[in-house]
């Protein structure tokens, strides 16, 4: 019976340890290569005052599109924040902020305290449109072009490197 | 120069630790005491790694961007303050603060355990010494933060302004003293397997440091849901994000821990439940570090990873538990417990249950998500639903134990005077009756987290009358579950009366609500340097008591560019917290408000601080009695 025990701890601890090992290298395997030059997938989403719906018709307008997928509730987000700042003041690219499962006034006030970067701003109150995009965990990010193309995606807090990268982009 | 000065003293405190394991092997072959070199040897590990640490502060003083780590992290304009605490602010800084306390830890416990078998003591330097070279090595050969960048940048990238904050400078070392000070009992446990030091004077070893951990690790919990109150502004302080859960999960453990080694102390029971406690919490501590730093939870939480180090950490995670679970199989005998249901020990085994049922639930929720992820691609979250829906219930039957718990006698309890409990739980339904009547009624799970948390705070409290007659009065314990009882009761309470309204509003206008009126007294324009600010001077007035308070909420116009930004106006009190943004809306003399009012939020920072004071004072009175 005690061998039966010891031999059962022995499995759980040698399985954890093992979907660790799996998750780390799988934490490159989830890199977002395989989205680029893909085109967008369809969407409808709710503005974040229930007025009107975003489509792919409002990409279209634009020569380029940041889509930001954020909450009130999540630290990252705050970090990426004065990035995204820096990049609403540039031209030719509008940011399409979306609030991921988040309190409306929770997620005013986080745009209240540290302003609001984005050109459109619609909610997804339980995460569902923004799994066709494939987020995964936020703060993600999608630049797309005119043509509906996904040019590439940021998974994490934006850095300075990708605020680099988008601009040479844009340029 | 920092850089080479930082590099030689990491490589002299390997050859330390090394030092340090021959000589204490060697010692432990030949008769008498301790030798005395190793004293001193310990005693230069720990000031040599300090010193590595203040090359590193003073290379964020003066801003020497030829290391990585201080052009990643800082700024020549920071202030110095956050310079300083930049230092630990960083993956490979705090590594270096984990080295300090493993080192500091290390030469405390040899120095303050004269009284225990040397063989047990020397043993515990070694396998001290061997984490601390894990730890070493990880910082040299994967982390090092005196890594050199070529050419020298001429600035830094500065630190996150969010991240200037007082109490998250504090929040970390806190954090490590707590989890990281958990590694001197890992290692005196694995060294009393090993020489089967298992009397109960091995607890007296270990108890102090079990309690130094708690307070800080405690302290670290505390001081961080206050930044995230404050900082991330929209009312909550707790989130059970997992980086939270992964400070919660070795509190746990240590709970149990201390309470089980009261047991262990007085009947000499328990011993290997005590073992498999201390190995339990440094290996939580580490498994918390991995999920932090590894980035496999990244796409939640953490910042920006580096597989590699997840490796690394994940094969010393793997040393670790294989090595005890060989060593603990290998020593393990039947222990058999004779006890009686009704006594103390059963009481303090069943705390211990309550927390092994907690540590579960929230290790599932942490990792739940990414066995799923791995096993079936199915990428899900686990939030607080799950934790409310779990964790709240089992508080109410927690809290009945923890009130019954301490009056139970040893050995053989009788409960003589089952009224006076009735009349407890009476007094508890009375004043959970009288909030109701007077206040306003909630659900039904609230009405028995109330009741329970009165009937904790009310039995300890007529514990210090009982005490007081016989002059045997065991404050920490009072303190630290009065406490406990109070701070459920004002999460309770906080969560039942806190107060949202969100209004459009014009100027003069009034709008009233449940005892309150909010009128929109004046909105001044002011000229800054680099912005306008539209001020709003509004009166919130509760009409009951005529209790006026003037809150003023800013919506700032900056002209470079041109952006709105909206700051929130909070009152702190005693009693409450008022919190209220303002906001324009287009084309309108309307102006948005929301009002928020969070009722006792000071009272549930207190009660924390009074658990952690009863703690303390345990471990000052066992110092004295030592």
């Amino acid at each position: 019976m005690q061998k039966i025990i010891k031999i059962t701890i022995l499995f759980i601890f040698l399985f954890v340890i093992g979907i660790f090992y799996i998750s780390l290298t799988r934490d490159t395997n989830y890199n977002t290569s395989s989205l680029t030059n893909k085109e967008a997938p369809e969407f409808k989403i709710i503005s974040f005052d229930n007025s009107n719906f975003f489509t792919r018709d409002d990409i279209k307008k634009n020569n380029y599109t940041l889509i930001n997928f954020w909450a009130s509730w999540c630290a990252p987000c705050k970090i990426e924040h004065p990035i995204l700042m820096k990049l609403s003041q540039t031209k030719n690219l509008v940011i399409l902020g979306i609030n991921f499962k988040d309190k409306e006034p929770q997620a005013k006030t986080f745009l209240s305290e540290l302003g609001n970067p984005y050109d459109l701003l619609a909610k997804d109150k339980n995460g569902k449109q923004s799994v066709r995009f494939g987020v995964y965990g936020i703060p993600e990010s999608i630049l797309i072009n005119k043509d509906l193309m996904i040019i590439q995606k940021f998974v994490g807090p934006l850095s300075f490197e990708d605020y680099n990268n988008i601009i040479k982009i844009i340029e | 120069m920092l850089s080479n000065l930082g590099n030689i003293l990491l490589f002299l405190n390997v050859i330390l630790s090394l030092s340090i394991i021959y000589a204490a092997n060697r010692n432990l072959k030949i008769s008498g005491g301790v030798d005395k070199n190793i004293f001193q040897l310990s005693l230069i590990q720990s000031t040599s790694i300090i010193i590595c640490f203040f090359v590193l502060i003073a290379a964020f003083i003066v801003s020497d961007f030829s290391l990585i780590t201080v052009y990643q992290n800082s700024h020549s304009l920071k202030p110095l303050f956050y310079k300083i605490a930049g230092t630990w602010g960083n993956h490979e800084g705090s590594l270096l603060l984990w080295a300090i306390i493993l080192s500091i830890f290390s030469f405390l416990f040899l120095v303050y355990n004269k009284n225990h078998p040397k063989k047990f003591r020397l043993l515990t330097l070694i396998i001290q010494n061997i984490l601390i070279l894990g730890f070493l090595f990880f910082i040299l050969f994967n982390s090092n933060p005196f890594s050199k960048i070529s050419p020298i940048p001429s600035e830094g990238l500065g630190l996150n302004p969010i991240l200037q904050d007082p109490a998250l400078a504090i929040h970390p070392p806190l954090l490590y003293v707590g989890f990281v000070g958990a590694s001197i009992y890992f290692s005196a446990a694995i060294a009393s397997l090993i020489t089967n030091y298992s009397e109960k004077s091995f607890s007296l070893s270990i108890k102090n440091w079990v309690l130094i951990s708690w307070c800080f690790q405690t302290l670290g919990i505390l001081v961080g849901s206050i930044w995230a109150y404050y900082e991330l502004g929209w009312g909550g302080f707790w989130f059970w994000d997992p980086v939270e859960n992964a400070s919660l999960l070795p509190w746990f453990a240590m709970t149990a821990l201390f309470h089980s080694l009261i047991v262990f102390e007085k009947r000499n029971l328990f011993y290997f439940w005590v073992i498999i406690l201390c190995l339990i919490t440094f290996t939580l501590s580490v498994t918390g570090t991995f999920l932090v730093r590894s980035g496999i939870l990244n796409s939640v939480h953490t910042f920006a990873s580096d597989p590699t180090r997840g490796i690394y950490i994940l094969i010393f995670l793997s040393l670790m538990i294989f090595g005890s679970i060989f060593l603990l199989f290998q020593k393990y005998k039947k222990e058999n417990y004779d006890l009686n249901r009704n006594s103390k020990e059963t009481f303090i085994l069943v705390n211990n249950w309550f927390m092994m049922f907690y540590l579960i639930t929230v290790l599932l929720g942490t990792i739940y998500p990414i066995f799923t992820d791995a096993l079936t691609d199915n990428k899900i979250s686990v939030g607080p639903p799950f934790y409310n829906a779990i964790i709240f219930p089992v508080v109410v039957v927690f809290l009945l134990f923890m009130a019954l718990g301490p009056r139970a006698k040893w050995i053989k309890n009788k409960f003589e005077n089952i009224r006076i409990y009735i009349l407890i739980l009476t007094g508890a339904i009375g004043l959970n009756v009288a909030i109701i009547f007077f206040l306003k009624s909630y659900s039904l799970l609230s009405n028995f987290i109330i009741i329970s948390a009165l009937f904790l705070i009310i039995s300890s409290l007529m514990d210090i009358a009982k005490a007081l007659k016989k002059n045997k009065l065991d404050f920490a314990r009072i303190i630290s579950h009065t406490s406990f009882g109070f701070l459920v009761l004002f999460i309770g309470l906080n969560d039942i009366f806190s107060l949202e309204k969100d209004y459009n509003i014009k100027l003069g206008e009034t709008k009233k609500f449940d005892n309150y009126s909010i009128q929109l007294q004046n909105l001044e324009l002011k000229n800054y340097k680099n912005y306008q600010a539209v001020i709003g001077k509004l009166e919130i007035k509760n009409i009951n008591s005529n209790h006026t308070n003037i809150l003023n909420p800013e919506i700032r116009i900056y002209d470079k560019p041109k952006t709105l930004t909206y700051e929130a106006a909070i009152k702190t009190s005693l009693i409450k917290d008022y919190y209220l943004t303002m906001s324009n809306i287009d084309r309108s003399d309307y102006y948005n408000i929301k009002f928020q009012k969070k009722p006792l939020m000071a009272w549930i920072w207190i009660s924390v601080i009074m658990i952690v004071v009863g703690g303390s004072i345990r471990l000052f009175s066992n110092a004295k009695n030592n």
